[in-house]
């Protein structure tokens, strides 16, 4: 508890990284108030089509060519997006720290093989790979969180590696190993917890990009099509940019104001976290 | 021998593992995608009966087992052999061949925008940290850096096309015109612009913050501090001194974002219907042509490994310290 004040005390400094906290606040309450507010399946017409914003108070983001609300497209789109972010990262995370820790505390073949195998996936570019996996595999959500997964976790697995190694010449670490301490405990108990900032940080910019992927490909029509997701209605909003440009402006400004709140989070914590940042702007 | 040569010799060596992992990924992604090749064909015919089907599959090998399969197609790869793509009845890599130029001016021309804006602004920001200028140019680079690319493509082209009408919406050329020389280069350059600059906006972004990030910590280095003390002026020192360094993460980063500059290009080319790579992967998804798909996956990739070997070139022609082994 201490220790999360001091922490709150570095990082609400940074007034950026206060706005982006905020921002994302608002996001995630749209996203948990999306089913209360609006019930009603976001793809269902409600209304006659073309009503533009701030005209029609019951439907203050205006409806679609077809006549759906917008603002429940980004209610329930903020749900979406949130999630297959959320999730991936937490997938990623997994497998990029065990990778990164086994590889750096072990060094040698294990290290050898394991960073070949992260070479790999780091060649591959991400978001032609994620677009063929989904193309081949149908698009669902599992899918896209599983591929935006596959294509998210070597950076993570190359900065946990960095930081085992050095960790590993540590003092506290040799004398786990001299006690005869099991690898696993010294991995997951002792070196682990020191190791977590930077991995926290990237987190943040992790979810930010698997949002972005995802909007691209509901963009390209490769979004789960039972669920409402921003880049789908930018998607659909193209078709009639001339008539009604509103209706790809919104959505954009969504996923931009909600990567952009993540990257300031980001930042924010790079600077609390990292105490030989502190002092620097 | 000498140093370029063994610099290029151990990335090669390096290169075979990863490409063959990628080779055989793509196999099994290939063998994992629900149908085969003999289905996608017999639903072309409308129907198919048994008989007829597994002879296509003994005519395709695709009866045998799995391993022989694998190394039936390492070897047709290895011959440039991506197999055939059963949509347009062409083999795969004429069709990726004949799209690749497009999308390489599309790319070339947003990594020279990206590198060459980002490296200017970055310098800038450095040079007059925490003026208004170096808070201007940390708010773009923000901004750019968390806009969606397509979404980006769209209002320009909703500003700079439909609105003001001063650049075309998309394609490669107006079509109906038989322009030579410079005309047509010209022609060209106002097709590219909106979607070069599209695409650059978020490695622009990305070089912003690493030079600027990177200049500053040279700024604070005793060889500096040694140059500047010797009465060197204050541009030569910026310019000699620090930012040949701080190009060498700049550099780095341009190898790693190459992957990523080629998956922009795929939304940029559907936004603006340039007739690249990335239209064909988008067409290929929505014919099911598999073969084609992974054949651009793969030669995509292998583009990546590649563009990281000039980088590395280019990495040590910049830092003469730099030794392979």
């Amino acid at each position: 508890m201490k220790r999360l004040r001091a922490f709150w005390r570095h990082y609400r400094r940074n007034l950026a990284a206060v706005i982006g906290l905020a921002i994302l606040s608002l996001v995630l309450l749209m996203a948990l108030s999306a089913p209360l507010l609006f019930p009603t399946d976001p793809w269902e017409i409600v209304a006659r089509p073309f009503i533009w914003p701030l005209q029609d108070w019951s439907y203050p983001l205006g409806t679609d060519m077809l006549g759906r609300n917008v603002a429940a497209g980004i209610f329930h789109g903020a749900q979406v997006s949130l999630l297959i972010g959320i999730i991936a990262t937490i997938a990623a995370l997994f497998v990029g720290v065990l990778v990164g820790a086994l590889s750096g505390f072990y060094g040698g073949l294990t290290d050898d093989v394991l960073m070949r195998l992260t070479e790999i996936f780091q060649t591959v570019p991400a978001f032609i790979f994620i677009f063929v996996v989904v193309a081949i595999f149908n698009p669902s959500v599992q899918i896209i969180v599983l591929a935006v997964a596959i294509v998210s976790w070597p950076p993570i697995a190359r900065l946990v590696r960095g930081e085992f190694i050095a960790l590993r010449n540590r003092d506290f670490i040799q004398g786990c190993i001299a006690i005869g301490m099991n690898d696993l405990r010294i991995i997951f108990v002792q070196a682990l917890p020191n190791a977590l900032a930077p991995v926290i940080v990237t987190a943040s910019v992790t979810v930010a990009l698997a949002i972005l992927a995802e909007s691209g490909l509901a963009f390209l029509g490769l979004g789960d099509p039972n669920v409402m997701s921003w880049g789908t209605m930018i998607g659909a909003g193209r078709q009639v940019l001339r008539q009604a440009w509103y209706l790809t402006a919104i959505p954009g400004i969504a996923v931009l104001l909600t990567v952009l709140a993540l990257n300031l989070i980001g930042d924010g914590l790079n600077d609390a976290l990292n105490p030989r940042l502190r002092g620097r702007s | 021998m000498t140093r370029a040569f063994r610099i290029v010799r151990r990335r090669v060596l390096q290169m075979i593992p990863v490409i063959l992992g990628i080779v055989v990924f793509n196999f099994l992604l290939l063998h994992l995608a629900p149908g085969d090749a003999v289905d996608v064909i017999a639903g072309e015919a409308g129907a198919g009966d048994a008989g007829y089907m597994a002879r296509l599959r003994q005519q395709y090998g695709l009866d045998q087992p799995l391993p022989l399969q694998l190394v039936r197609y390492l070897w047709n790869v290895v011959q440039l052999d991506l197999g055939q793509s059963f949509r347009q009845n062409q083999p795969v890599l004429d069709l990726i061949l004949a799209r690749l130029p497009a999308t390489l001016l599309l790319m070339g021309t947003a990594m020279v925008m990206s590198i060459l804006f980002g490296v200017v602004l970055g310098v800038i920001a450095a040079w007059r940290v925490r003026s208004l200028a170096d808070t201007v140019i940390s708010i773009i680079a923000l901004l750019s850096y968390a806009t969606p690319t397509f979404w980006i493509g769209l209002m320009f082209i909703l500003f700079f096309s439909v609105t003001l009408g001063w650049l075309p919406t998309s394609g490669m050329q107006t079509i109906g015109t038989s322009q030579t020389g410079l005309q047509a280069a010209i022609d060209v350059g106002r097709h590219l612009l909106l979607p070069a600059i599209t695409l650059a906006l978020f490695y622009m972004a990305i070089y912003t913050r690493l030079m600027r990030a990177s200049m500053l910590e040279i700024y604070g280095q005793d060889y500096v501090r040694t140059a500047q003390a010797k009465g060197l002026s204050d541009g030569r020192v910026a310019f000699k001194h620090v930012l040949r360094n701080a190009m060498l993460p700049v550099v780095t980063m341009i190898g790693l974002q190459v992957g990523a500059l080629l998956g922009g290009s795929v939304l940029v080319e559907t936004v603006f219907g340039w007739p690249g790579l990335g239209r064909l992967a988008y067409n290929a998804v929505f014919q099911r042509d598999f073969n084609l798909l992974l054949g651009i996956l793969l030669l995509s990739s292998v583009m990546v490994v590649v563009a990281n070997l000039l980088v590395d070139l280019l990495y040590a022609a910049l830092d003469p310290r730099i030794e392979y082994r």
